[in-house]
């Protein structure tokens, strides 16, 4: 029989059927082709059913979620990223790990102002308006709560690939460069730090040298192309390329220079790493190299021996990745992995590693190397120099025990 | 060909002028948007106080009496009557000499370099849910009560903007304010890096009833 012949027979097999009405309609996943499923056999949803969009129903799963007994209130707590679900290095702007410490405000665009002072020469106060007539940047970047990861300093505490990394996203940002708006006030000479501020009832504040004000920050009003999401700082925010998220101050509502740093709250009491003999390092921004295997990873068990992709995210507040390692043995073997474009500086980068999977037990990790030579460390490595209290920067190298099973779980080594 | 470039000279300073007002303002006011603020303006949002000498703390004072009165009110719900945080709230209180301990509790006694940081985040942040309601005298109360508690300032003490700065806080030389990394350094061995045999897995998460759920609605899990 041609093929021809046999895919007519098949139609006129799957019609006749069809004659006894809906009950006649085999399983689609069994029978087609040429079986139609229903959403085949009727009419969709016309344009603007959904003005502004939703995921479809079937990914109701993928959201941000919290720790409920991590933080005393929902107002000053944390939300994660489903990394585990999510494809790619930008972060859709609704999937964007939040981080807030008295509550998401709900501000009204156009009373919303911003004001530079401080060592200026030339105070001003800018509205939403005047804040987008000036020369426009867009630009790919992480932000990273320094607390990712946290959890898992003491031991491995967090099953989940979600609440173990996802206090890290990315985001085309779109804005004005923070240095344009300072030459626009006129930095005064003495002038070497910022104090940046937010609208939020908690007025968050951190100091920043002003070299990196100048450098890269930028003060931004959208984010993948539409405004910022009230949870991430509408209607404009701080980004601080490749620092640690609590500087990336949203809300944005101040900018004072000065010749010394502040020592605020979140500078000393918080966001500050104890070391073991007692002493705490402070204005530790950078965000150093991490990378971390995203599938698989608990959430996304194995199905069987086979042929797998190994897909995982590294990043670097140094600036580009330059290689990811693979190991499925633990740390005893490693291979390089494949980067994939685009890499860029202070952003999430991709990679990938073909696996075929015996079906025995595997210890897979990810070990990043950026621009700088500089090497994602172990958990051992981290707690030799910084103990188990530091909270913060836990830039680990993270392993995955798969089981026979396929099963996976956090583990760390000795 | 001189006249030319006589001619020629201004036109390019022009165009390159113009050039530098698009591409970047070089001179302050270069693009003229916004308005200067006003001294009116800048002082009404000036509200930062800087942790080590207190440059920016307002007039006004307050006894550690009038702060236990104004605590009770508004902080002892979430902080604890004397202090000492109810549920996850943050303590405010102890800890004192526990911060190379297996636990450490770091608080305003223990932990807080500076006193003004703790007038500033009052005043910033604080109460939790009606921030920026206490006067400049109240907030003052409360940072003498909370130094008090800590044992930081006697009874007596009366905080303003002259005896904040002087407060000298358990933590203060105990912080290094340049980063010292990296601090860990190795060289990416790809074959045969470690022993096998010395692979040991020290902490799984597995079992740890620690984890919220993924799929699904959202978790409420407290601690076990």
């Amino acid at each position: 029989m041609g093929r021809r012949r046999f895919l007519g027979l098949g139609a006129a097999l799957t019609s006749s059927l069809a004659v006894g009405g809906k009950q006649a309609i085999a399983d689609p996943a069994q029978e087609s082709p040429p079986a139609d499923a229903p959403w085949s056999q009727s009419i969709g949803a016309g344009v603007v059913d959904r003005p502004y969009g939703r995921p479809a129903d079937a990914e109701a799963s993928v959201i941000r979620r919290n720790v409920p007994w991590l933080t005393a209130s929902a107002e000053s707590s944390v939300s994660f990223s489903p990394l585990q679900d999510l494809h790619g290095i930008i972060t859709p702007n609704g999937l964007f790990f939040e981080r807030h410490h008295a509550g998401r405000p709900d501000i009204d665009p156009a009373q919303h102002k911003l004001m530079i002072h401080g060592l200026v020469e030339r105070p001003l106060l800018l509205t939403m308006k005047d804040i987008m007539r000036f020369p426009s940047v867009s630009r790919i970047h992480f932000i990273e709560c320094p607390a990712n990861g946290g959890m898992n300093w003491r031991a491995a505490q967090m099953n989940s690939l979600q609440f173990s990394h996802g206090m890290v996203s990315c985001a085309e940002w779109t804005g004005v460069k923070l240095s344009t708006l300072l030459e626009e006030v006129g930095i005064k000479k003495q002038a070497k730090w910022a104090m940046v501020e937010g609208a939020d009832g908690a007025h968050m504040n951190r100091s920043l040298p002003l070299d990196k004000c100048l450098d890269d920050c930028l003060v931004v009003y959208a984010q993948n192309g539409e405004a910022l999401r009230p949870e991430q700082g509408y209607p404009l925010r701080l980004v601080v390329p490749g620092w640690e998220g609590n500087v990336n101050i949203k809300w944005l509502r101040r900018i004072k220079l000065g010749e010394k740093p502040w020592h605020t709250r979140e500078e000393t009491s918080k966001y500050t790493d104890l070391m073991p003999d007692g002493t705490s390092r402070g204005f530790t921004w950078l965000i150093d190299a991490k990378s971390v295997v995203t599938f698989p990873c608990p959430e996304k068990p194995l199905d069987g021996p086979g042929l797998y992709e190994i897909r995982g995210l590294a990043w670097t507040g140094n600036g580009k990745v330059k290689r990811v390692d693979v190991s499925m043995d633990g740390g005893v073997n490693w291979q390089t992995a494949r980067l994939h474009e685009p890499v860029l500086s202070k952003a999430l980068t991709k990679f990938t590693v073909p696996w075929r999977w015996d079906g025995r037990p595997a210890l897979v990790a990810s070990r990043v190397i950026d621009v700088t030579g500089y090497v994602q460390p172990t958990i051992a490595q981290l707690r030799a120099q910084r103990g188990s209290n530091s909270v913060y920067h836990n830039n680990s190298i993270q392993i995955w025990q798969v089981k026979p099973d396929g099963s996976v779980f956090n583990v760390q080594l000795a | 060909m001189y006249s030319s470039r006589k001619i020629c000279l201004p036109i390019v300073a022009i165009l390159l002028a113009g050039a530098a007002g698009l591409a970047g303002a070089a001179e302050p006011g270069s693009f003229g948007y916004g308005s200067v603020a006003t001294p009116a303006q800048i002082a009404g949002w000036d509200i930062d106080v800087r942790g080590e000498d207190g440059t920016g703390l307002p007039p006004g004072k307050g006894t550690v009496d009038r702060g236990a009165e104004v605590y009770a009110e508004q902080c002892a719900a979430c902080h604890g009557t004397f202090g000492e945080g109810e549920g996850r709230f943050p303590k405010l209180v102890g800890g004192i000499g526990s911060l190379r301990d297996e636990r450490p509790e770091p608080t305003v006694g223990s932990y807080w370099p500076f006193a003004p940081t703790l007038w500033d985040y009052i005043n910033r942040a604080m109460p939790m849910q009606a921030p920026h309601t206490l006067s400049a005298d109240d907030v003052y109360a409360l940072t003498a009560y909370i130094l008090n508690l800590n044992d930081l300032v006697p009874h007596e003490f009366v905080a303003d903007r002259n005896s904040l700065p002087k407060v000298k806080m358990r933590n203060r030389d105990n912080f290094i304010w340049t980063d010292p990394r990296p601090d860990t350094m190795t060289k990416p061995c790809m074959n045969d890096c470690v022993n096998a045999a010395d692979v040991r897995i020290s902490s799984t998460a597995e079992g740890r009833n620690l984890t919220p759920r993924t799929t699904g609605p959202l978790d409420t899990m407290q601690q076990k």
